[in-house]
This record gives C-alpha cells, structure tokens and sequence, in this order.
C-alpha cells in the first residue's frame, strides 16, 4: 500500500512538472469549452425556432435545450478522449524503461502490482482532473434552466464518460508498458481505441452472430446508454471487466520485463 | 552475508553466466572483475531481484532472491551501470521518493535523506535539478540512491564510470568508509579499483569464474610465476637460449638495453619456483656480466589477463 502511494505520488509530481500534462489538459478544456458553447447557442437557437412554430400552429413537442446539449456534448467529449488518453499514458511505462528508472522500481520493495496500480490511479486522477472543469459550464447552464434539470442524467454522463476513459487509460498503460518508445506507446493505443470506435460501424453492415459480438466489443457503444441517462449495469461490466483486462495484461507485462533481455 | 550457488542464466542466444558460486562475507568489498560482457551485470542483476537465474541459487542474508524477493529487495541498495534518475526532480525529492519505495518510515526519511547527501558530497546541490547536474553529480546522486535507506547490502555496477580523477578517489573513499557497516559488492573493468577498495576479487569472464581471493593473495598465488628481470652483458640469443635451459623456465623474452652489448631479459617463470639462484649461476658460469637480477610481481593487470586469456585458451581446447 505504502509503495503503491509512493508509485502515485511520484507519477502526479511528475504529470505536473512537466509540461506534457498542462499541454493536453489546456487542449482539452479549449476544445470541450469551444464545444460547448457552440451546442449551447444551436440548441437555444433550435428551441427559440420550436417556440415560434408551436405559436404559430399550436401543439408541438417541448423543447428540453439541457438534456440535449448535454447529449450531444458528451458524444463529443468521448472523442476527444480517444485522441487525448493515448498522450496521458504514453511515457507511463516506455519513459521509465528507456531512462533505465524501471530498474529502480523493479529492485525497490514494491511488487509489480503496486507499481501498475499506483501508475494507474495517478493517470486516473489526471483523468479527472481533466474532466472536472467542464462541470463548471453545466452547473451555470442547469442552475438557469427551466423546469426542474435532469441532474441525474448529468451525473450517469459523468459516470459513463469516467468509465469510458478508465478503460481508455488502462489500453493506454498496457501499450506504453511493451516499448520503450513513448512515439510507438501513443500510435498502438491511438490505433486501438480507434479500432474500438469503429467496431461499432463495422457491426452495421453485417447481420449475424459475429456482427453483434463485433458490437458488444466496441467501447463507444456502452457509452451510449450513458449520455442517455441510464445507467445499465451490463454496460458498467462491459467497462469494470475492460479496465481489469488492461490492468493485469499491464501487470503480466511489467512482470515480463524481468523475463526478456533488458 | 550473500550466497551465490551454481548461478546459471542463459538467454536465447547464449549463457550469460555459466555456474557462478561464491560467498561475501558481512562487511566485506567484494570487486567483480572482468571484461566487458563477462556476466558482471547479469549477476547482479540476479542478487537484485531484477532478473531471474534459469538455475542455481543466490541468498541475500538468508534470502532467497527469487522466492523470497520482496525480502531481498528491502536489504539491497543498488546502483545499476546507468544511474535510475529522474531528471525532472530535484535531488531531495528524487531521495525522498527513492526513501518511500525503499520503505524507510516517514519519520526518519529525513535524517536517511540528510545522511545520503552528506556521505556523497552533494548537499550543496540539493535543491538543483538532476538534468541539470554533471555527470559526476548524477553518479553521486546515483550513489546517494543505494545508500539512503541504509541497506545491509549495497550493489554497485561500475560506480567509478565516467567520473574525473579527482571524483574517482572521493567515490573509492566513501565505498571503503562503507565497509563494515555494509558489505558490498562491486563491479569493474579497471584493475587498480579493486586493488585499492576490494578485500577480495572474484574475477569473471565468459560468465564463469576464473578465480576468486585476495588482490595480494591473487599476487602471490602466483608469485611462483614470480618473473624474473636480467640484465646482462652478451649476445641476446646466446643468452636466451643458455636461460631456457634452467629448469623451471618457460619462455624468454630480450631486448637490447642501454647499448654497450647489454640486453634486458624478462623470464617467466613456472608457477611455484624460484630460479633466481640457478638463473645467477648460469649466467656466471657462461662468464657473461650480470649487472641486474631482480623478481617482479606480476600485477593484478598481469594476472587479470593471464586468468582470462587461460581461460579462454580452456574454452577453445573444450570446444575442439
């Protein structure tokens, strides 16, 4: 316990005294702020058009202008994830092995499981960090709406949006942990959350057995039911047993290092 | 203290080490010597839990390193070739994180810290940057690493590389003001190290070793292959040709020295013999004036390289 905090607490001074993890969460605010606004002004825009219309026809559906920005915001924010974990975990593991550390690490009194989770956790919080910020804008847009705001469904958003980028860290841990090139860790976990996300057309196309394991498999489609406001136990699953995946295939891969020639 | 038996790793393409046994004593220097490539690394890297033996067994105060590894792990501080900085910390936090993962409890963390720095000269740098020190500072902090929990064990690869002359004999005076209190074992390439800080050698080549005792001991064990020095006045050849008919001699070699007909001849001789006597009275009985007859030493450089050119004469003998 005492070693995995010490892991974690290195891997978050480290995240902040250089400037990689300034750089990506400054992206990724500007980016999930730019966002933002612009589907808040479409949807007023949207409502005030559908308030009109009902004036003039009568009848017509309500217009719920934060439901749908949230929706459509968290659809968007799914994608900036898959571009922006890969470069949160890329010198987690390759940095350490090229600079010789890892060898420090793996002769200290920690076990390989402290190291992975203390790592993890660390990449995790940076996650959050990252994502917290953006619940400023939603307070501002939810504390002004009428009637009551779906706070529950805001947080089953989060919920789905955190999982989505656990899962995300953990495939990104596990390909910085068999390099020792930060470059190659960023391209075969960008390539993998990629692949991830495409899976999910793929299953389009094709109707069978095959297609809806395809399906199953896509890591963007359980985020779905997420910004929905659902919160469907299968999909927290889907996600729990992906990020165990990663993190013991992160594991049996530190512990290879002492098998393979260093 | 630390126990290595029948040590063997091989990797795909070759064996590392090849059956490497030897025993350190408690507050014992033990040098590693050998060439480059010889299995320094590889063993030590095995005493720390870093890779595994394929056979054989290693103990590190009663531990096993493989099976008891965490155990081992706590009583070792090790400097590996390339010291494990991160460059990015200042030397007290890099100290402080190797503290915590190093186990040592929060309330002496600081005086561990204070000691490290103190014992390696580098508290003046303290607060500065490990990217931005030399690369004698970076060994130092390296150094600093393996001592800050104050391990029973200390395992040190190459510690003296890169470093000035100056820095050389300050890092050699801090290992030797270790001993007793830690037993230690390092590695090198440079034979006067191990003559200056080590109690005993073990010297290694092709993973195997090829011999294992004191720097004076390795000298006189093979004192009677103690050379001999001559300095005569006559024809050289004559001369080696009257000299290799003494028994006991094994190979001559002359050069002209000084002019006036004289010529210097080194002799080898056979391990356990002295022939300076019979060598004195061959010379005289040839009527030839002798004006110098002196034993030499051989060198732990000489013997380093007479252990390991044998040894490798073995290894082509056993493969033919």
């Amino acid at each position: 316990m005492k070693g995995m905090y010490a892991v974690y607490r290195k891997e978050m001074g480290h995240y902040f005294v250089s400037p990689v993890a300034y750089v990506i969460v400054a992206v990724f605010l500007i980016l999930a702020a730019y966002f933002f606004t612009q589907l808040l002004a479409l949807y007023i825009q949207r409502a005030f058009e559908a308030g009109l219309e009902e004036g003039q026809f009568g009848g017509g559906a309500a217009f719920d202008v934060p439901s749908l920005v949230m929706r459509s915001f968290f659809g968007v924010l799914s994608t900036l994830l898959l571009f922006l974990t890969p470069m949160l975990t890329m010198g987690v593991y390759a940095e350490e092995r090229r600079r010789g550390t890892m060898e420090l690490l793996m002769t200290s009194p920690v076990t390989d499981v402290q190291i992975v989770l203390g790592k993890f956790l660390a990449s995790i919080t940076l996650l959050v960090i990252m994502l917290l910020p953006t619940a400023i804008g939603f307070a501002y847009m939810l504390h002004h709406s009428e009637p009551t705001a779906p706070w529950r469904v805001l947080g089953s958003e989060y919920l789905g949006v955190f999982l989505l980028g656990t899962a995300l860290l953990a495939i990104g841990s596990f390909f910085s942990s068999v390099t020792e090139s930060q470059l190659i860790a960023v391209i075969l976990s960008f390539g993998a959350n990629l692949l991830l996300w495409v899976l999910d057309f793929g299953s389009q196309t094709a109707s069978s057995a095959w297609a809806s394991a395809l399906e199953y498999l896509s890591a963007f489609r359980h985020y779905d039911d997420f910004t929905r406001g659902v919160i469907d136990t299968s999909n927290v699953i889907f996600y729990l047993s992906f990020i165990f995946l990663g993190v013991f295939l992160t594991i049996r891969s530190v512990d290879s290092m002492r098998w393979r020639r260093a | 203290m630390i126990e290595v038996k029948d040590l063997t790793k091989r990797f795909a393409e070759h064996t590392a080490v090849d059956h490497v046994s030897f025993v350190v004593n408690k507050g014992e220097i033990l040098g590693f010597l050998g060439p480059n490539g010889a299995g320094k690394t590889t063993t030590m890297r095995i005493l720390t839990g870093f890779l595994p033996a394929t056979s054989g067994t290693a103990q590190v105060a009663g531990f096993d390193v493989f099976n008891d590894s965490l155990e081992v792990r706590k009583r070792i501080g090790y400097l590996p070739e390339n010291p494990p900085l991160y460059l990015d910390m200042t030397v007290t936090d890099y100290l402080d994180f190797v503290a915590r993962i190093k186990n040592v409890p929060a309330e002496k963390r600081r005086a561990r810290i204070e000691d490290a720095l103190q014992k390696t000269t580098i508290t003046d740098k303290r607060h500065e940057l490990i990217k931005r020190l030399s690369r004698g500072y970076k060994q130092r902090v390296g150094l600093a690493q393996a001592l800050v929990h104050d391990p029973e064990v200390i395992i040190l690869d190459e510690p003296t590389v890169g470093l000035d002359p100056k820095q050389i004999i300050e890092v050699r005076h801090l290992i030797k003001g270790l001993a007793g209190s830690h037993t230690i074992i390092l590695s090198t390439h440079i034979l006067p190290e191990v003559s200056m800080t080590c109690d005993r050698v073990v010297i290694i080549n092709r993973g195997r070793v090829a011999a294992i005792d004191t720097p004076a001991n390795l000298t006189t064990q093979l004192k009677g292959g103690q050379n001999v020095r001559l300095e005569v006045q006559a024809d050289q050849n004559a001369a080696c040709a009257a000299i290799r008919e003494v028994p006991g001699v094994r190979r001559v070699s002359g050069e002209p020295a000084g002019g006036k007909g004289r010529v210097a001849l080194m002799v080898e001789v056979s391990p356990g013999q002295d022939v300076r006597s019979q060598l004195a009275a061959k010379i005289v009985g040839k009527g030839w004036p002798l004006y110098e007859l002196r034993g030499v030493n051989l060198s732990l450089e000489e013997i380093f390289l007479q252990l390991t050119t044998e040894e490798s004469e073995h290894a082509a003998a056993s493969s033919n």
